[in-house]
């Protein structure tokens, strides 16, 4: 692999004098997880067991897998807000087809193969569409997939006459292990996600492609005249957010066995959030894997803390939730600024 | 000779503009009802959204007459919008609507009553009374109370439940206020109540955490069904369903099915059914297709669903 290609500077460019601030604000959100495991331990003694560590993990998961995608869209200097009315969409065209195909394959793990193939396939068709707008049509990223996700969510709530679309008894025991299945006692959701994050962060640090979503988030017209082929870049950045979409929705299909109109409401400003958090650009140019899975720890824990205690209303939860995602923020930003 | 041929010109004008008045309300002018409810936001508005549909497909073909304008909305603010325009641009003259919150749509609603619109409100009311001509609704306060006398029958009185609250609104409080005011003077300790939002991945997540930090409980009123199914996953992924009582709440048919076949956890439901909407707009309809009364406040119950009685609550082909 070449190094020609210009990688951001994993710190700020400072006078070459070592300083441990600069190393504080890049790791400022696992400063902030760190605070939060330590503050959930002193409220609950049971907020440190496996048990619920495993709960957090596995269903941080979800948004976690979602949230790589993210990263990477929006290193690319892209948006994406369609992907919880994606995720809803898969799972209920993901359902239906199993139930259907169920009558000929049976209600074993073919079936269920059948239906993670498809499923993938729509995750990437749903990120080709919205790549193809916002490169060949020039529509700007944030109209494109706040279309898609309209048009997604309510083609969901169409489908399920605004109800909910069941799997069907026999494949839910069959796909169950999905989700609440345990390899060596770590569940599966969570060992997809650590996967795909060793992964991501290879793709995005270790690879011409990682590179050139860089690039192009940085300066898209530079990026171009480096000869990197920015439309398809970013085309392929927004499949690999479909696709993302796609296997954190076949692990969400198991846990409930439905789809219903409000499945993935607001996982795409969970994504995002998740994504900021982690220290990745709003603008583009420069995005870290790690930091993103950190992010999405963080939220998970944050409402696992909250529903924890009774210190405060659950009307407030909110607030709390608010401040401590600005506060995981400014630790990264405070030195930065002055 | 002229003035009395003018005369009985007149008077035959007269017979005949009442004629086509009086046919005109008995064989149905052409009346245009609006409908607005909201958006299938939560498995119960996605029941309400189905027989809506339903019902107003069923009135077109009996009453060819009457048009429909269905709205939903997924806010107050764009029902109110909804509202504005149902009367100014459909100019409706009916109006069937369950608010999304009282208060902002009491104003809204009174302008359009204030033009001579039929008003049927359905499930809330408004926050003044007497604006509606017609109320449909469900009993809230009973909902609690019900829910509140079977914790108090199944655990003879004793023991330690949680809670989990709807989408902050009118109905949750009304709903949770008659519920803790039916358990006062039992022994019965509600661990806490967090928002659950009618949910059932919310469901799943706060009956996890539940269960991480109460060593003890003995019953969970989830609120709702759609919470309730979110809450036995976590309950069984745990382990936890020995001795453990789960209600939900508003009758969907995958709950109802479950006690029908006797299941452990579940055993009874309350009954709140989306369906309330149907004798709503069907009472507004007839009005105006057949002239027919309509008006007052209609009140359902709320009834204990159990292994009894299920089967007359149970709607299989309705996706709620």
């Amino acid at each position: 692999m070449s190094d020609t290609i210009a990688v951001p500077n994993k710190l700020p460019a400072t006078s070459g004098r070592y300083r441990i601030s600069d190393h504080l604000t890049s790791f400022g959100p696992l400063i902030a997880l760190v605070a939060l495991l330590i503050i959930g331990g002193l409220i609950n003694e049971s907020f440190l067991s496996s048990a619920n560590i495993s709960n957090v993990l596995t269903r941080s998961a979800l948004i976690g897998i979602i949230a790589i995608g993210t990263t990477f869209v929006i290193t690319a200097g892209g948006l994406d807000l369609s992907v919880g009315a994606m995720s809803a969409l898969v799972a209920g065209l993901m359902i239906m087809f199993m139930n259907a195909v169920a009558a000929t394959l049976g209600t074993g793990w073919l079936t269920v193969l059948v239906g993670i193939l498809f499923a993938l396939l729509l995750g990437t068709m749903a990120g080709l569409v919205n790549g193809l707008l916002i490169t060949r049509w020039r529509i700007e990223a944030f109209i494109v997939t706040l279309g898609t996700m309209g048009i997604f969510r309510s083609l969901l709530t169409y489908l399920s006459n605004g109800g909910a679309i069941s799997l069907e008894s026999g494949l839910r025991s069959t796909a169950r292990p999905i989700y609440y299945g345990t390899l060596l006692g770590i569940a599966y959701p969570i060992l997809a996600l650590a996967i795909l994050a060793i992964i991501g962060e290879f793709v995005l640090w270790r690879t011409r492609f990682g590179r050139h979503c860089a690039a192009i988030g940085s300066n898209a017209a530079v990026a171009k005249y480096s000869a990197i082929n920015v439309n398809r870049v970013r085309i392929a950045t927004y499949i690999l957010q479909g696709l993302c979409v796609a296997v954190a929705t076949l692990i969400y299909v198991p846990r409930l066995g439905a789809a219903t109109p409000s499945t993935g409401v607001l996982w795409e400003l969970e994504a995002i959030a998740a994504v900021i958090i982690g220290g990745t650009v709003l603008s583009g140019g420069y995005g870290r894997i790690w930091g993103t899975i950190v992010g999405v720890l963080i939220l998970g824990l944050i409402q696992n803390i909250l529903n924890l205690t009774s210190w405060f209303s659950p009307h407030l939860n909110g607030s709390i939730q608010g401040a401590i995602i600005i506060l995981a923020v400014l630790m990264q930003k405070g030195r930065a600024a002055r | 000779m002229l003035a009395s041929v003018r005369s009985i010109l007149g008077i035959g004008a007269m017979a005949l503009a009442v004629v086509t008045a009086s046919s005109s309300i008995a064989l149905a002018e052409k009346a245009k009802i609006g409908i607005s409810i909201p958006a299938a936001t939560h498995g119960w508005t996605g029941g309400l959204n189905y027989h809506t549909k339903r019902t107003v497909d069923a009135l077109k073909k009996a009453y060819p007459d009457l048009e429909f304008v269905i709205t939903t909305a997924d806010s107050a603010t764009k029902q109110v919008n909804d509202i504005e325009d149902l009367v100014a641009v459909q100019k409706i003259n009916a109006l069937v609507i369950l608010p999304f919150e009282s208060d902002p749509l009491t104003e809204p609603v009174k302008e359009a009553k204030k033009q001579g619109i039929f008003v049927t409100t359905v499930d809330r009311g408004l926050s003044e009374e007497g604006v509606e001509d017609l109320y449909v609704g469900g009993n809230n306060p009973e909902y609690g109370r019900i829910a509140a006398e079977y914790f108090k029958t199944k655990l003879k009185g004793k023991g330690k439940i949680v809670v989990m609250r709807g989408i902050p609104t009118a109905i949750d409080n009304i709903r949770i206020d008659a519920f803790k005011k039916a358990l006062e003077g039992t022994s019965i300790q509600v661990l806490d109540m967090q928002y659950a939002n009618w949910n059932p991945d919310k469901g799943f997540e706060v009956m996890q955490d539940y269960l991480q930090r109460f060593p003890q409980i003995d019953g969970v009123w989830a609120g709702d069904d759609d919470a309730a199914l979110g809450a036995i996953e976590a309950i069984n992924q745990a382990g936890r369903d020995k001795g453990m009582i789960v209600l939900g709440g508003s009758g969907m048919n995958k709950v109802i099915k479950r006690i029908m076949d006797g299941d452990k956890l579940v055993d009874a439901d309350i009954f709140y059914p989306p369906t309330l909407i149907i004798p709503a707009i069907g009472a507004t309809a007839l009005k105006f297709a057949t002239g027919a009364p309509a008006g007052g406040r209609w009140v359902l119950g709320s009834p204990l669903i159990t292994k009894e009685n299920a089967e007359q609550y149970y709607f299989p082909e309705a996706p709620y």
